[in-house]
This record gives structure tokens, C-alpha cells and sequence, in this order.
């Protein structure tokens, strides 16, 4: 418990990747399998539910502290966690927390749950007495259910490949779908032989470069296979054994919300898995995300919904067919397995291959490309026709080509520090459009400057700041800068009436005066109808 | 309790402007709109703005205001507050527990811990005894005097951290982490940054860094104040100012002491791959350390936490507690329900701040 408290408090102490890596790297070096498995359990963001209540925690402090209830709250309004609050109110005895993490977890967490009151109180009495304050904090969070830690999972499977020596897409994949923290699960995670796998197990995402250079740089197109950027929900389908999942980039099972799917995907032969995305998709076509996204989040789906925005999977590759895994044939030749694989299961619409983009000539694709908005998709995805599926985000063979985002002039009215290496400079900026002779704040936006022109603009910011508000400066507006974003829809949140997503800095606009900045009207007329 | 000017009094009629007297006079030290104000000396302690007569307990700029007449304060204190009044500012000296007679009030300054030259003012009128602590500690410091309760019968206390989850570690333990930072990040090629306020606090850091790890730089807000301590006898290790015109250096391996304010300012710049750290009572709260994006926080206070509190309480005998710059309440209620007559003191003193944006202007450098 001692070296796993050390740890939490060594993650939460630093913003910096490496420094998080090499932590954890340090702590799985020496620690033993079980308790690797519960490290790995926590720190890839898998809870317990809550096992004991506010109630009772609070009472059971009041009750070891000797302080008042009404003093444990004002104590409790300042820190603003239980689990803190707890930990700093209780007596320090100068002990730490001795035993492995995996006794603690089973002996000392895992079992208040199923002891009477009376017990639970004297267990927790005791394990908060054989803590130190930082433990005991760690402790509560494992109690409590809230344990979080700043950990990117790329970062704890790269600290996995560190002490291993197994390269971070076998350990990326070995984490995917659902596993038991054992000690078995841990060895097979870090060993060299991959064993048996879990047959509900997806294979890591293989994920696109947004495109930066000249399309005309990317070859012969006939190298190359074209399909629709879709804005849907990203997902692998598996169907392995006679059962079927569904899978989020997130890594969630989602086959329950999308009952459309579940008998299609039964359809499906034994050993396949299906790399696509989730759409909403009526007798229209492809609908909005917006649509899509008043079915992500609904507890229950009533039929109304279930009419108005049906589902289709659009499956772009397979990987895994008659049990094989295909990640490393040529995607042309996944391509046609796809194609006929889908056709044999008879699956199709439900189920049904993302059609190719056919286009002969680069320029060709471009106009094509140009009726990304019309079509609903985000644009158009590149992929080398002899690519393997990878793991992660590979240069080179797959690329991302948007449609141009749509673009505005605003104005910057008020601006707040960044974090990190840009900590001491003003980096984070709101901008407004103008509406009836005012300017009304419509977007934040952090990039897309170069080193020069970020002090130039912190400078402007530190000599013409109206106002302080905490942390953020209202700033003169002089400024205009030309913003780009991917999307724009009508929001009743936002005081502009407008939601703008992924918003960017495209350029200064030095040549423009603040009166020559945008409107609200013409932001809202971008608004697709 | 009543006071013997009281005795006077015996009026059965009395109009309720002579209890309103009545009532104040019974105040020895009362809060009027311009500070603490001792009527039967005519003085005001640390008042907010000009008065006639200041006595002050510590020379921080929520406690020690320009443009009165003449100042009062410790002679240990005089040059840390010299330099911050105006300079043909008018300033008495006492030594600690010497007793002078101000009006009809005996008067005297006595150890508060807290910076260099800091007070608690004991005022005694007729047998009654009132203490002022202004800011104070009880845990040990080299860098100054240190406190001792003294017996009163109306204790006027500081609360900066008037709550149960401030209980300090101890300062060695603490320097010992500080210390062990710094080496690993020296051992990394990395400068160490500290944030701690230049009057006080970053004197008291110096005092418990390691000086065999690597050189220790400070901005020139703190070197400034360093040269008053030195001057006043405090021993500080050797330091540089790390200011204008040494930007081409190789930085890692140092550690540099700044106020807080330089977090945000380009003076950060050139230090290049640093590892950033606060120090502060409120580094105990996770939350506040992380508001101050800072690498680590580090728990060095120059107040007292609780249990320091209570026992000061507890010590000078006080059976009336008036409780100033701080969240009072809970502190308040806590000696009610105890017993104690306990009220809180409407000051506009602010304590340690919480804030990086209320840090005073005068700890800023002009841009580097």
C-alpha cells in the first residue's frame, strides 16, 4: 500500500508525460504480479463501486477525530473531497501502510462491504490508523469508488512495454475488452507468450494523420483506397463463439444500445471482426451526429427514438476472419475479404462495407472531396492500398483529409494563462462576433499560433488588459483572427446561441479591424438547414 | 470582566448613548474604519490607512501601510519596515518586552514568530491585560525571534488557518523533502524553481536548503529582503540574484527563491527545463496545490496551524477571544461551545494569500 500511495502521489504531482512513465516503470520493476494486476486495474481507470456510504465514513471520523459534525462540514466545504477531508482530520499515528497491495485490497477494501456496521466501523478504524495521511487519502479513494489519476492509457501501456520489453501494441492490445485483476492476468499482460485470449477481446484501433502535406505528394493514386471520412461513432464488432460484441474506441461495450445491430451481428460468421463506425442512418441516408447523439447517453431507448434514428454499423476493414487475425495482409486484399464476407452473411444494409471513393486523378478526388458537406461525412479517408492494419497512429498510411473547415473573423476580448511550458504566458483565448453593436463571446481556442506571434500577442494582452477576473484578463479589442472550426449547430447553453466544435486559430488577421470581424448572423447562417 | 474605569459608572439612568460608552470603554482596543484603535493610548495597531501613531506588529504590506504620522515597532523590525514606508517615514524603536507608557496604557512588543522583527503588542490599563498577536507561529524558525504566549485576559488572535485539517508537519521533515527535490532534479539536469512570499517566508527557505547541492539564486524581489535579514544578524546561506543581464547560464542544478507573482512573468523564461514548487499552509489541500499548477507544494507556513492555535489560546490564560483575518467562524464557535467569550474582529488584514493574483504589486520586477 505504502509504494502503490507513493506512486499515486509522484502521478499527481507532476503534468509531465516522461515523468509519469518512468513512475510507473519504477513501480511495476518491483512490485509482484498481483499486485501489478491491481495497479493496472486502477490506473486504466476501473473503479469499485462505493463500498461504504458518506454516512457512515463521516461518522466514523467524527467519532476517531472527537470533532463536532458541524465542524468535519465547514472542514469539508474548504477541501471540497470526503476522502481528503477524512484523511487530513485524523490523528497522523506515524505508521505506514505495511502489506502488499493486494492484502489490502482484499483483506482491508474489498471485504467492508460484506461486514455488519459494527465491524466495518472497527476495520476502518484500523486501517486509517496504519496510514499516514497521504495513504489514507489513497485508501478513501479506493473506498469510496472515486480513485482517479491522470494517466493517459497510452502512458501505462508504455511504462508496461518499458519493464517488459513487449512492444506497447501487444500490451495495448492484451488491455482491450474485460480481464480480472489476477496475477495470471498480469503475467500474461507483461509475459512474452501471448496464451489464450478472451474471446471478447477487440485488437487496438488503428487511428489516421490528419493529412499536411500536398495531396499530389502522396504518389500514384492508384496506390491508394478512398472512402468517406464518417462522423459517427468509431467500433469493432466481433462475433467469436456464438456470442457478439461491440465496442467503442473507449473501450466500452456498447451492443445493448444498438439493438438494430444485435441480430445482423449475429448473422455474421464465427471468428469475424468488423472495423467501422456506427451511424445514424435513415431511408435519407446518413444523418447528422447531432442526431446520433440523441441516442448516446439515453438509459433506455424508447421505439420513438429507435424509428426516428435507426442505426447502421458501416464496417471499412476486417480483421479477423474464420478466427485468423488479417492485421497484416494488405488492405486490399482485407478489402475484398470484406466485401464478400458481409455478402455471404447476408447482414447487408445493417451491416454493409463503407462504399470506396473512385477517383482516377488526384484532382478528381478533390472535387469529390468538395461534396463532403452535402454528403454529411467529414471529408475523405486516404488509405495505402498494400497497408497493414497497425496499431495506433501510424504515419504514412493512412491519412485524413477533411473538407476545409468552415472559417470566421472574431475578435479576442479576453485571455487566460496556459499550463505547462506555457504557464507564464497568456495563451488561452476567447473570441467574440459582434450582434447588435456588441461583442458577444462565441468560442475559446488555445492553438494554431507560432512561438513568435504567441508572445506578441501576450505582450498585447499584459498592456491593454481592461479588467481581472482570477485568472483571466478581459483584454481591449483590437485583435481580430481569422478562426477555423469542423462544425456549427444551434445551442441554447451558449449565451451567443451558437456551439462551435473543435475551434482553431487559422491566422492573425493584423490586416482587419475589429469592426471588421464577423457577425452572429453570419455565423448562424453557417448552419446547415 | 469589568474594568475598573467602569467603577464609575454607577448612574442607574444611564442614556443609551452612556452605555454605548460604557460599552466601548470596556474595550480597550476597539476596530474603527481605519484599523485597530486603542483609545486611552491614542494609538491604532496596524492600521489600513494614516493615522497619527502606528504600532506595528510586521512589516507585510496588509499590516504595515504608508502615510502615517509616526510608527512604532520592534528595533529588530526596523529595517524590513523602513524599506517599505516612505522614507522620511517616522519610526520609534522598542526592544522586545520593554514596557513604555503611551496615554494611560502600558505598552510592549513581545516575540510573535512570525517574519523578522514581528510583534504581539501586550497593552495593560488598570490591572487588564489585552494582546494583539498580530501574525504569529509557534513552530521554530532561525530566521526570528521566537514566540511565547503571554498571559492576558482578552487574547486578540490571528486565524489564517482556523480549521482542524491544518496541522503542520515538521519543518525538518519538510527541508528534508525540499532538499531531496532539489538534488533529484539537479541529478536530472533540471533548475528548481520556489515560490515562496520575499519577506519571511523565502528567508526561511533559505535557511533550511542544503547549500552543498548547488547554488541558490533568488529574484530580486527576495534579494533585496535578504540583504535587510543579513543585516539585521540573520544567518542566510550565500545568494545570487538571478535578475537582468545572467540569461546566458547553464541554470540547471540551481534553485531559485521567488515571490509568487514571477510564476506568470517572463522573468520564468529563461530558466529553460524546471521543475516548479509552492511554498505554503495551503499546499496541505490538494486542491490549492493544484490551482497553483505547480509541480510540488510543499507545507511551510509562517501562521500557526491548528493545534498551535488552540494551545496559544489555551496558554495565555485569555478568557475573551476575538478572532481576526481568517475564516473566524469555525474557530469562534469551536471556543463558544468550549466556553469562552469569543467574537470575531472585522480587520482588513488578509493573512497569507491563497491567490497568486492578490500577490502585492511590490513583489513584482519590472519585466526580464
Amino acid at each position: 500500500m505504502k509504494q502503490f500511495a507513493a506512486l499515486y502521489q509522484s502521478l499527481d504531482e507532476t503534468t509531465k508525460s516522461n515523468r509519469k512513465i518512468a513512475a510507473m516503470r519504477d513501480y511495476f520493476a518491483v512490485c509482484s504480479p498481483e499486485d501489478g494486476a491491481w495497479a493496472v486495474h486502477f490506473l486504466s481507470g476501473r473503479r469499485f463501486k462505493r463500498l461504504i456510504s458518506t454516512k457512515e465514513l463521516r461518522e466514523c471520523c467524527l467519532q476517531l477525530s472527537g470533532i463536532s459534525g458541524w465542524m468535519f462540514d465547514e472542514c469539508y466545504s474548504s477541501v471540497g473531497d470526503l476522502a481528503e477531508t477524512i484523511a487530513l482530520l485524523l490523528p497522523d499515528q506515524g505508521r505506514h501502510g505495511e502489506g502488499s497491495l493486494t492484502k489490502w485490497i482484499e483483506q482491508d477494501i474489498r471485504a467492508l462491504a460484506q461486514m455488519s456496521e459494527g465491524d466495518r466501523r472497527q476495520a476502518l478504524a484500523a486501517s486509517w490508523a496504519a496510514l499516514t495521511g497521504q495513504e489514507r487519502f489513497v485508501f478513501n479513494k479506493l473506498v469510496t469508488g472515486s480513485f482517479r489519476v491522470g494517466v493517459a492509457h497510452g502512458m501505462l501501456v508504455r511504462a508496461l512495454s518499458q519493464v517488459s520489453g513487449v512492444d506497447t501494441r501487444v500490451i495495448a492490445h492484451r488491455l482491450m475488452g474485460t480481464w480480472e485483476p489476477t496475477a495470471e492476468f498480469y503475467q500474461s499482460l507483461i509475459g512474452p507468450d501471448a496464451g489464450q485470449t478472451d474471446h471478447s477481446k477487440p485488437y487496438p484501433f488503428c487511428l489516421a494523420h490528419p493529412l499536411a502535406s500536398k495531396i499530389s505528394d502522396l504518389g500514384e493514386i492508384s496506390d491508394w483506397l478512398m472512402e468517406w471520412k464518417w462522423d459517427g461513432i468509431r467500433g469493432q464488432l466481433i462475433r467469436r463463439d456464438g456470442q457478439s460484441f461491440l465496442w467503442s474506441r473507449g473501450e466500452e461495450p456498447v451492443l445493448e444500445r444498438f439493438p438494430e445491430l444485435i441480430g445482423p451481428a449475429a448473422a455474421l460468421a464465427n471468428g469475424t471482426v468488423l472495423d467501422g463506425e456506427i451511424l445514424a442512418w435513415d431511408a435519407s441516408g446518413v444523418l447528422p451526429f447531432g442526431e446520433m447523439q440523441r441516442r448516446i447517453g439515453r438509459k433506455t431507448l424508447g421505439a420513438k427514438l429507435l424509428k426516428e434514428v435507426p442505426v447502421r454499423f458501416v464496417a471499412f476493414d476486417l480483421l479477423e476472419e474464420q478466427g485468423l487475425d488479417l492485421r497484416s495482409l494488405p488492405l486490399k486484399e482485407r478489402r475484398q475479404r470484406l466485401e464478400s464476407s458481409l455478402a455471404n452473411a447476408q447482414v447487408e444494409p445493417a451491416i454493409m462495407p463503407s462504399p470506396l471513393v473512385a477517383a482516377a486523378t488526384w484532382v478528381e478526388l478533390s472535387q469529390q472531396r468538395e461534396a463532403s458537406r452535402e454528403l454529411r461525412v467529414e471529408g475523405v479517408m486516404l488509405k495505402r492500398a498494400d497497408s497493414p492494419y497497425s496499431v495506433g497512429r501510424v504515419t504514412g498510411l493512412w491519412w485524413k483529409w477533411k473538407t476545409t473547415a468552415y472559417t470566421v473573423d472574431a475578435v479576442l476580448i479576453y485571455a487566460q494563462r496556459g499550463s505547462g511550458r506555457r504557464a507564464s504566458l497568456y495563451t488561452d483565448y476567447t473570441f467574440a462576433a459582434w450582434s447588435d453593436g456588441q461583442l458577444v463571446p462565441f468560442a475559446k481556442a488555445y492553438s494554431g499560433l507560432t512561438d513568435e506571434e504567441i508572445r506578441e500577442v501576450d505582450r498585447f494582452i499584459r498592456q491593454h488588459t481592461i479588467e481581472q477576473f482570477g485568472p483571466v484578463r478581459s483584454v481591449l479589442p483590437e485583435l481580430v483572427f481569422e478562426l477555423a472550426f469542423e462544425g456549427i449547430q444551434l445551442s441554447k447553453r451558449h449565451k451567443s446561441g451558437v456551439a462551435v466544435r473543435f475551434p482553431r486559430i487559422a491566422r492573425w488577421r493584423r490586416d482587419k479591424r475589429p469592426e471588421q470581424a464577423d457577425s452572429l448572423e453570419t455565423l448562424q447562417s453557417l448552419i446547415r438547414q | 470582566m469589568p474594568a475598573s474605569h467602569q467603577t464609575n459608572c454607577l448612574a442607574t439612568d444611564l442614556t443609551n448613548a452612556d452605555r454605548h460608552l460604557q460599552f466601548v470603554m470596556s474595550q480597550l482596543v476597539t476596530v474603527t474604519d481605519r484599523g485597530l484603535y486603542c483609545e486611552r493610548g491614542d494609538f491604532y495597531i496596524d492600521p489600513w490607512l494614516p493615522v497619527a501613531r502606528a504600532i506595528i506588529t510586521h512589516a507585510h504590506g496588509d499590516h504595515a501601510c504608508r502615510g502615517s504620522g509616526r510608527y512604532l515597532t520592534t528595533d529588530r523590525g526596523l529595517g524590513v519596515l523602513a524599506s517599505r514606508l516612505d522614507p522620511d517615514a517616522v519610526i520609534d524603536t522598542v526592544p522586545y518586552g520593554d514596557s513604555m507608557t503611551i496615554g494611560d496604557a502600558a505598552v510592549s512588543l513581545h516575540p510573535a514568530g512570525h517574519i523578522l522583527g514581528s510583534a504581539q503588542v501586550r497593552i495593560e490599563l488598570h490591572g487588564e491585560v489585552w494582546v494583539i498577536s498580530g501574525d504569529y507561529k509557534v513552530a521554530p524558525d532561525p530566521t526570528c525571534d521566537p514566540f511565547a504566549p503571554l498571559a492576558c485576559d482578552t487574547f486578540v488572535t490571528e486565524c489564517t488557518f482556523g480549521l482542524p485539517i491544518y496541522q503542520w508537519p515538521s519543518a525538518a521533515d519538510v527541508f528534508e523533502e525540499i532538499n531531496n527535490w532539489w538534488r533529484s532534479n539537479r541529478d536530472e539536469g533540471r533548475a528548481s524553481v520556489i515560490f515562496a512570499y520575499s519577506l519571511g517566508k523565502a528567508q526561511r527557505v533559505l535557511a533550511g536548503l542544503d547549500a552543498t547541492i548547488g547554488p541558490i539564486m533568488c529574484h530580486g524581489a527576495v534579494q533585496r529582503v535578504n540583504a535587510e535579514y543579513r543585516q539585521a544578524g540573520v544567518c542566510l546561506p550565500e545568494t545570487e540574484h538571478a535578475g537582468l543581464g545572467v540569461d546566458k547560464r547553464d541554470w540547471s542544478g540551481a534553485i531559485m527563491i521567488a515571490p509568487p507573482s514571477a510564476k506568470a512573468s517572463p522573468w520564468m523564461r529563461k530558466f529553460g527545463d524546471v521543475s516548479t514548487a509552492f511554498v505554503s499552509g495551503w499546499m496541505q489541500v490538494r486542491g490549492a496545490r493544484r490551482r497553483r499548477s505547480v509541480d510540488r507544494g510543499f507545507v511551510i507556513s509562517d501562521h500557526t496551524d491548528w493545534p498551535g492555535l488552540l494551545d496559544t489560546i489555551q496558554a495565555t490564560g485569555a478568557r475573551r477571544i476575538l478572532a481576526t483575518h481568517g475564516r473566524t467562524g469555525p474557530l469562534v464557535r469551536w471556543l463558544r461551545e468550549s466556553g469562552y467569550e469569543a467574537d470575531t474582529l472585522k480587520t482588513e488584514y488578509v493573512g497569507e494569500h491563497d491567490d497568486a493574483e492578490i500577490d502585492r504589486a511590490d513583489e513584482q520586477e519590472p519585466e526580464a
